[in-house]
Order: C-alpha cells, then structure tokens, then sequence
C-alpha cells in the first residue's frame, strides 16, 4: 500500500485548500478514498446520528502533478482511509504560497498522511514544513459502508438561489424553529417556511431554472399517469441547523447549486465546481 | 417596488396598513428598545410607539412617526396589542440585519384588528418573504408621570461623549449617581464598585453640551442594571436630552437619525433607586 502525489501549482494549492475547508465546516472525521483517478471525501452517518451523506469526488488529474499510487492488491487497487479533515486545513495553512505540497502515506509509529510543503525563500536554503496527520486504514471487508449512496427519484430539481441571500435568511429562521420545510416545484419556485406557536415565516423564491433530470424517467412512457403539475410543491422538513451549517461552509463559490427533493425521505444538494462536485444528502425529518 | 404601490381591495379590512421601501429605518429603532422579549405596540394616526418594561422601574418607548411610512392608514383611534419583540425583529430582518448599498428590504405590515396576528410582507430583489406573528393580549402599561412642568434639571447635549462616559462605566457598582446642578460641577455620574469610585463631569460650556437648564442641585441614584439597555439606543442616537423630576424621576430623550435623514425618538423613564431616598429621609 502505498501513494504519493505533488500539487505544484499555487492555484490549484488554494483550490485545493478552499474545498479541504469547506469539508472540515461540515464534518468533524470521514473517509478519505485514494483511486487511481479520484480522491474522495465520504461521510455516511448512521441514522441515529443524523443521517447525514457527504460524498465530494475531487479528479486528481485536476490537482496533482505527480501521483503514484499502490492500493491494497492489483484488483482492488484502491485505499480507504479515516481521517480528520480539521486536520487537513491546518496542514495547508501553511502552503498558501508554498512552491509545492508532496502528500505521502507513511508510517511514524501509526500510519499517516504526511504533507511536505516547500516554501518559498530569499536564499539558496530550502525551507519545508512537514506535517504528519494521523489517519486510521479502513481494512477491506468495511469498504462497502462507504459505497456511493443510493440517488433516489426525485420529486423536483431545482438550482439554488444565491446562497448568499439563504444563509441570510436561514440564519434568521434557525433562532425561530429547529426545523425548516424547504419546498420547489417544477415551475422555477422555491419556498423555506418555518413555522411556531408564535409565529409562521415563508420565504418565496421566484424564477429559478429548473434543469432538465436526464435520469427521470419520461412518464409518459412508463405509465398512463399524467405529467405532474409543475405548480406542485414537493416538501421536505429538514433539520434547520444542519442546513444553515451547510450554507455557512461553503468556501467554494459554486458555479451550480442543484437541489433535489425527494418527498419524504431525503433532500439532496449538488455543488459542482469545475470539476470537482459535492452531494450532501439531508435526511427528511417527520414532523 | 411593485409592492408598494399595489392598493387591492383586499387591504380594505386592515385597521392598520403601513409600507415602506427601507425596513431599516423600523428595524434599527425597534433594536434600540430591545431589552425585553415582549413589548406593546400602539399605532395611531400620528404613528406607531413602542413600549418595553423591566422590573416596573424602567420603561423603554420608541416612537416611529407616519412620515417615516410612505403608506400609513390606522382606522381605529387607537390599536394595542402584544408582541414577542425578538420574534418581531428576527423577522424585520430574515434578509440580513447588515445594510448593503443598493439593496433595501421593503416592508408592509398589516394587522386586521383584536385577535388577529401581525402580518409583514417583506420583499428584497424578488424575494418575497411572509410573516404572521400572534399578537397577546395588552398588558397595563406604567404611567410615569412625567410631565415637563416639573421638570427641575435638563441637559442637551451631543451622543458622542456620553456614549465614551457609558462605555467606561464601572459595571461592578450597583448604581449610577447622577448629580445636575446650575453650580460646578454641574454635571455629574458617579460609579460606586469594587475598585473605588468614579467620577466624570461634563462642563457646562463645553462644546459638547448643547442646553444647559439646570435650576436645583439634585444628586439622584439609578440602578445601572436598568440603565444599561439605553446604551443601545444611546449608540445609535445623535443627541440626547437628560432630565430629572422633583421626584428624581429620570427621563431620557434619543434623537435617532435613520437613513433616510428623518429624525425618530427613542425614550428611557428610569424610577431612582430606593436607597437613596432612605439616605435622604
């Protein structure tokens, strides 16, 4: 087992950095995945927990200059790892104008995951800073609790309004309610709506986009049921201080924010960036 | 603002009808007096006042004139109700409590009559948000009596440097004596706490004191527990007006200048502390 990789460019360092931290705002330890093509950060919290899913797929041909990696064996060549990403960000405190960061998997005593930041100096002398971050190995026969979580059918897609203007306004409804019902439909609408013994707020959102769901099925061809109105809400009541935490990490400036609700069961948010994406799935909590 | 200028028959029930196109100007006043989870509210034709209390020693009013409106329409006389005031001012603000230029939150706020909740529709670039909140039944509110024939000191003067002497007040002493006199020194407040006592006068000529009407000398003590929300009003404010009754009674007057340049008041009554009477008697 074994992985190497150098990120020697400063803009995909503050990239790389940027994303590290808004993973460490949302969750305190998680998965860390090393595959020949993609690292990724899962989280898959058990229900009693909050049941929260994370899953951010960052394309390593994207970040890294070199990258070398040996996984357990030839047919599973891969590497799980647990790891604190509060850990990470502090790493990458020090490389914001470093001239490389070298990421190894070593073992000091405990297995780590060593970063080797080289930085820049007047002199001939090479200054490096290295730190060792504790990480735990995830045997093989756990692997298949941090498989992709399932996407279920969606009752509405719709893009985010401006996350700047939410955070405002779920920040005000978290000191009112603990839950919030967040609805859309498929005519661009979009309402947070809280609602207390002493008071009801909705706030109404107008002419987003609705993007086209490749994977929805056409119902007219699976089914004589009518399309389904586009003036329809589709609900969901979520945990209120888990969205505003969600809305506060963002660090990433997203180019798309797509929300997804699934009546019921669960509300699924997609950030994508270039080409690094992040899904936050948020389990429906009955009231 | 497309908001504001509709005036559809369905607004014809509301006793009480007010729009405006900056929620700040109501906002800011409103924070001004919140020391209190409730507060009553009483509108009129003149405008909307709003009363908080604490202890039956300290009453807060702030008052937003129908100028401050662009559309103010009271039917009934006079309407009175309760309100959680936290709630009130979480909603006034659902779209960010810091201003950004460019940008204003327009209100209109509706109430149909006894028993029915306050509704506010607050909009910002398209985004409209709708808030109904209980209104509670009126509770009797202090009568302070304080009426200006009575008045015996009075101080005018710029926020500025009563804002620095509040800042600097020993939070360890119980009271805030207050000392107003035509003779030096003149104007006084004096701290009594752990570390000894505090004195800061404010000379009668300074530039700093616009009006200077003191006829007695009276040293009066207040307990800086009560006195201590009027800082918030005091932070805001450009000029306050202090003065006391015969009875020692303090009063203060908080001229606040909201954005759009209009002046609202925010006032304090304060009953002195009862020590000190017994130390006079």
């Amino acid at each position: 087992m074994r992985f190497r990789g150098k990120i020697a460019d400063i803009g995909c360092i503050q990239h790389f950095t940027r994303i590290i931290g808004t993973l460490s705002k949302l969750i305190k330890v998680c998965v860390l995945r090393i595959t020949p093509s993609n690292w990724y950060f899962i989280l898959s919290e058990k229900l009693v927990s909050g049941g929260v899913h994370i899953w951010c797929e960052l394309p390593q041909g994207h970040f890294f200059d070199e990258y070398a990696l040996e996984g357990v064996s030839e047919e599973a060549n891969e590497i799980f790892l647990e790891l604190a990403p509060e850990n990470l960000t502090r790493a990458l405190k020090t490389a914001q104008n470093a001239k490389w960061i070298k990421i190894k998997l070593t073992k000091k005593h405990s297995p780590c995951l060593t970063f080797e930041v080289d930085l820049p100096t007047l002199s001939s002398h090479s200054r490096t800073v290295v730190h060792d971050i504790p990480v735990t190995v995830i045997p093989r026969r756990h692997w298949e609790d941090y498989e992709e979580p399932e996407v279920p059918q969606f009752d509405v897609t719709i893009a985010m309004p401006q996350l700047k203007i939410l955070k405002n306004v779920v920040d005000k409804m978290k000191n009112l309610s603990n839950y919030v019902i967040l609805s859309a439909n498929q005519n661009g609408e979009m309402k947070l709506m809280v609602e207390t013994d002493m008071v009801s707020v909705s706030t109404h959102f107008r002419d987003l986009v609705n993007p086209v769901n490749k994977d929805r099925v056409p119902s007219s061809q699976s089914s004589d049921a009518p399309e389904p109105d586009p003036h329809q809400f589709a609900e969901a009541r979520i945990d209120i201080r888990k969205f505003a935490q969600f809305l506060t990490g963002q660090q990433v400036n997203p180019t798309k924010v797509i929300c997804n609700i699934a009546k019921k069961k669960v509300v699924h948010f997609f950030l994508l960036h270039d080409d690094v994406s992040l899904q936050y799935f948020m389990p429906v909590v009955s009231s | 603002m497309a908001l504001l200028t509709q005036h559809d028959d369905s607004e014809n029930h509301y006793v009480m009808l007010a729009k405006l196109d900056n929620v700040r100007n109501v906002s800011n006043i409103l924070k001004a007096i919140h020391f209190k989870e409730t507060a009553t509210l009483f509108a009129s034709s003149l405008g909307i006042k709003v009363t908080v209390e604490d202890s039956k020693c300290v009453q807060a009013n702030a008052f937003i004139q129908e100028g401050v409106f662009h559309y103010f329409n009271v039917k009934d006389e006079q309407i009175t109700f309760k309100i959680n005031l936290t709630v009130f001012l979480e909603c006034l603000t659902i779209f960010g409590s810091t201003s950004m230029p460019g940008i204003s939150t327009s209100l209109k706020m509706c109430y149909a009559g006894y028993g029915c909740p306050l509704v506010l529709v607050l909009e910002e670039e398209g985004v409209l948000t709708d808030c109904t909140i209980k209104t509670l039944e009126p509770d009797e509110v202090l009568d302070f009596n304080f009426c200006s024939s009575n008045v015996i000191n009075k101080v005018i003067m710029k926020s500025e440097c009563l804002k620095e002497a509040f800042s600097e007040l020993d939070m360890t002493s119980d009271v805030l004596q207050i000392l107003m006199s035509p003779d030096p020194p003149y104007f006084r407040l004096s701290t009594f706490g752990n570390a000894g006592s505090t004195h800061s006068d404010f000379p009668k000529d300074s530039d700093m004191i616009e009006s200077f009407t003191c006829t007695q000398t009276k040293t009066n003590r207040y307990k800086i527990s009560l006195l201590k929300p009027s800082v918030k009003a005091l932070g805001l404010s450009t000029r306050v007006s202090i003065r006391t009754d015969n009875r020692g009674f303090l009063s203060l007057q908080y001229m606040i200048k909201n954005e759009d340049g209009q002046v609202c008041f925010v006032e304090y009554y304060c009953a002195p502390d009862e020590d000190e009477d017994d130390e006079e008697s």
